[in-house]
């Protein structure tokens, strides 16, 4: 289950604050390489681990996580000060956006099918009889399965009569709907990238906290305190994210460093009415459907496990996109941060020709309360264009297609549907419309990762409800999107 | 009988620390305890300020008592030993 509110979820933003604390004090690498023992001292207590050095080293790691690299190819010998100066001087922030903590993941066992001791060892024995692996044998009058043979088909928890048979679950590996992420024989999660569509469930689903994101933020502070333009790009999904307005949060961004904010929503804008325009092409020439493309987590999954769709893919390119060509041409040399509820961007990012770095949801967070920005007390600034509630509501799972309806000229014909979520299930679904060349449900298939949309990124500070909501009463007094003005250039 | 007040801080260290998730005590509140308990949001309370006391955060008020770190099921705990204590 998706928990961005958890004890884990807390420390990492704790250590996210102390970095940033750092990085603006005068001496920004003993500081970090400190951020362990201000957080453990000595003779503290030791809430979650066996001894205070286990505490202080996991500590270390995520420390190293949100400096930007990786864990699994951590060196211990190397002090925090050493990767602190080392995310000073790298040029480009490292590629695979993820991490896997070592220290704080060895918590559970591998997956797999157990007899547990409510076990009656019963006369009738279905579990041995059902097992068309001979995998269960008994053993001092229990059953046991005997993991080699086993093939987790789970027909004996079926049929045990006392319920004593369980699947013992590894969250991570359960919540990845691409089998990217499994424990191998050492007890340690690993992800692999090829497979990898970073969608951030794993980050989200571990409750030992032991996925990060690799974080850019020293690499964005670092721009901003040399006094070069930075410009934040905020995601449509940050509405309901932070105290305050949108408008008072554009300040609050400001007075964090960056030079000027520009809605993401205003991109949104653009693919609304390119999507449009494409979706009607596309209907007269008799194609069955047509799936959304603004989602960074399924174009992923498009690429390494569902060509087949392919040509059913809108080419309309994301909001991000648009607005990172449309603020590229206002400011030639400015470094564009992309604000951001998810992971997944990251790697839309990084092929994006424009912009530059991400920073997410906790991180800007972070960086308020380190700098102690209260957004409560800033002024209200306007956006020099006002997005329209079609784009401002692309952040919410349905939203997207409705605004393409919204937009369309024969808005009857739109038929949308929405797939709220990728999980096993629902990429199935999304198979057999591939295969079958047609889906009952509806001719424009909007896809997103997240459950709730991108509300549910595993980066928001709120919960899916409560954000929602707000979202949806800011787009209430938001214009329609046939009376603003769109950029023309970025078709 | 005094109502018992809760205050919730929805500034931005205590929203960024998870006070964003109170915010759904402000319809709970009033649905189970009717008129006996006064919730509203508010801005910093100023406990975040010292020295990283944002490790504490989010903050709520209960009739004054502060519940450092809160969650939902905290609050609604203090609630209760309240009440009971005030029906005795
Ligand atoms: S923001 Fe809650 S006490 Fe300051």
């Amino acid at each position: 289950m998706r928990n961005n509110n958890s004890q884990a979820v807390h420390l990492k933003k704790q250590i996210l604050i102390k970095i940033i604390e750092a990085f603006f004090s005068d001496d920004y690498e003993r500081n970090t390489r400190l951020i362990p023992y201000q957080m453990r001292p000595k003779g503290s207590q030791v809430p979650y681990r066996c001894c205070i050095y286990k505490e202080r080293a996991i500590l270390k790691d995520r420390a190293i996580a949100e400096l930007g690299f990786s864990i699994e190819e951590h060196d211990e010998t190397v002090l925090l000060s050493e990767y602190a100066k080392k995310a000073l001087e790298r040029e480009k922030p490292e590629k695979n956006p993820l991490t896997v903590l070592d220290a704080a993941c060895k918590g559970c066992v591998p997956s797999r099918i157990y007899v547990t001791d409510l076990c009656q060892g019963c006369v009738a024995r279905p579990c041995q009889s059902v097992c068309k692996f001979g995998a269960i044998s008994i053993v001092d009058g229990k059953s046991v399965i005997d993991g080699t043979k086993c093939k987790n088909c789970k027909q004996c928890m079926q049929v045990c009569p006392y319920n004593a048979i369980v699947k013992i679950t590894v969250p991570c590996e359960d919540a990845c709907p691409v089998g990217a992420i499994a424990k191998g024989e050492n007890g340690l999660a690993r992800i692999d990238f090829d497979a990898c569509i970073s969608c951030g469930k794993c980050v989200s689903a571990c409750p030992f906290g032991a996925v990060h994101e690799k974080s850019q933020v020293i690499d964005i502070l670092k721009h901003i305190k040399n006094g070069e333009k930075v410009i934040a790009l905020i995601a449509p999904s940050i509405v309901g994210q932070f105290p305050g307005n949108i408008y008072q949060l554009k300040t609050a961004i400001k007075k964090a460093g960056f030079y000027d904010v520009y809605e993401v929503a205003q991109g949104a804008d653009v693919t609304t009415k390119n999507e449009a325009c494409e979706f009607e092409e596309r209907m007269k020439k008799n194609e069955p459907f047509m799936t959304t493309s603004c989602c960074a987590g399924y174009n992923q999954l498009i690429k390494k496990h569902l060509n087949e769709i392919k040509p059913f893919v809108s080419d309309t390119l994301t909001p991000m996109a648009y607005i990172g060509q449309i603020a590229r041409k206002k400011e030639p040399n400015a470094k564009l941060v992309f604000i951001s509820p998810c992971v997944a961007k990251r790697v839309e990012v990084e092929e994006d020709p424009n912009v530059d770095y991400l920073m997410n949801f906790e991180e800007l967070g972070a960086l308020f309360v380190a700098r102690k920005i209260e957004i409560l007390n800033c002024e209200e600034e306007k956006f020099d264009i006002e997005s329209s509630k079609q784009g401002r509501g692309f952040g919410v799972t349905t939203g997207v297609a409705n605004a393409v309806k919204d937009a369309s000229k024969n808005s009857d014909c739109v038929k949308p549907t929405c797939v709220n979520g990728l999980n096993k299930d629902t990429i199935k679904q999304l198979k057999k419309w591939a295969k079958d060349g047609k889906c009952e449900e509806g001719n424009l298939v909007e896809v997103m990762c997240c459950e709730g949309g991108c509300v549910g990124g595993n980066a928001t500070i709120n919960s899916v409800k409560i954000a929602s909501k707000a979202i949806n009463e800011f787009k209430t007094k938001s214009p329609h999107i046939n009376g603003v003005e769109i950029c023309k250039e970025s078709s | 009988m005094e109502k018992i007040q809760v205050e919730i801080c929805l500034g931005t260290t205590c929203f960024v620390m998870g006070s964003s998730h109170l915010q759904e005590l402000i319809e709970l509140i009033p649905k189970r305890y009717n008129n006996k308990v006064e919730v509203s949001g508010k801005p910093c309370l100023g406990l975040c300020s010292q020295d990283c006391e944002y490790s504490q955060a989010p903050y709520v008020k209960v009739n004054n008592e502060v519940v450092s770190q809160a969650t939902v099921e905290k609050v609604l705990k203090v609630i209760e030993g309240i009440i009971g204590n005030n029906e005795k």
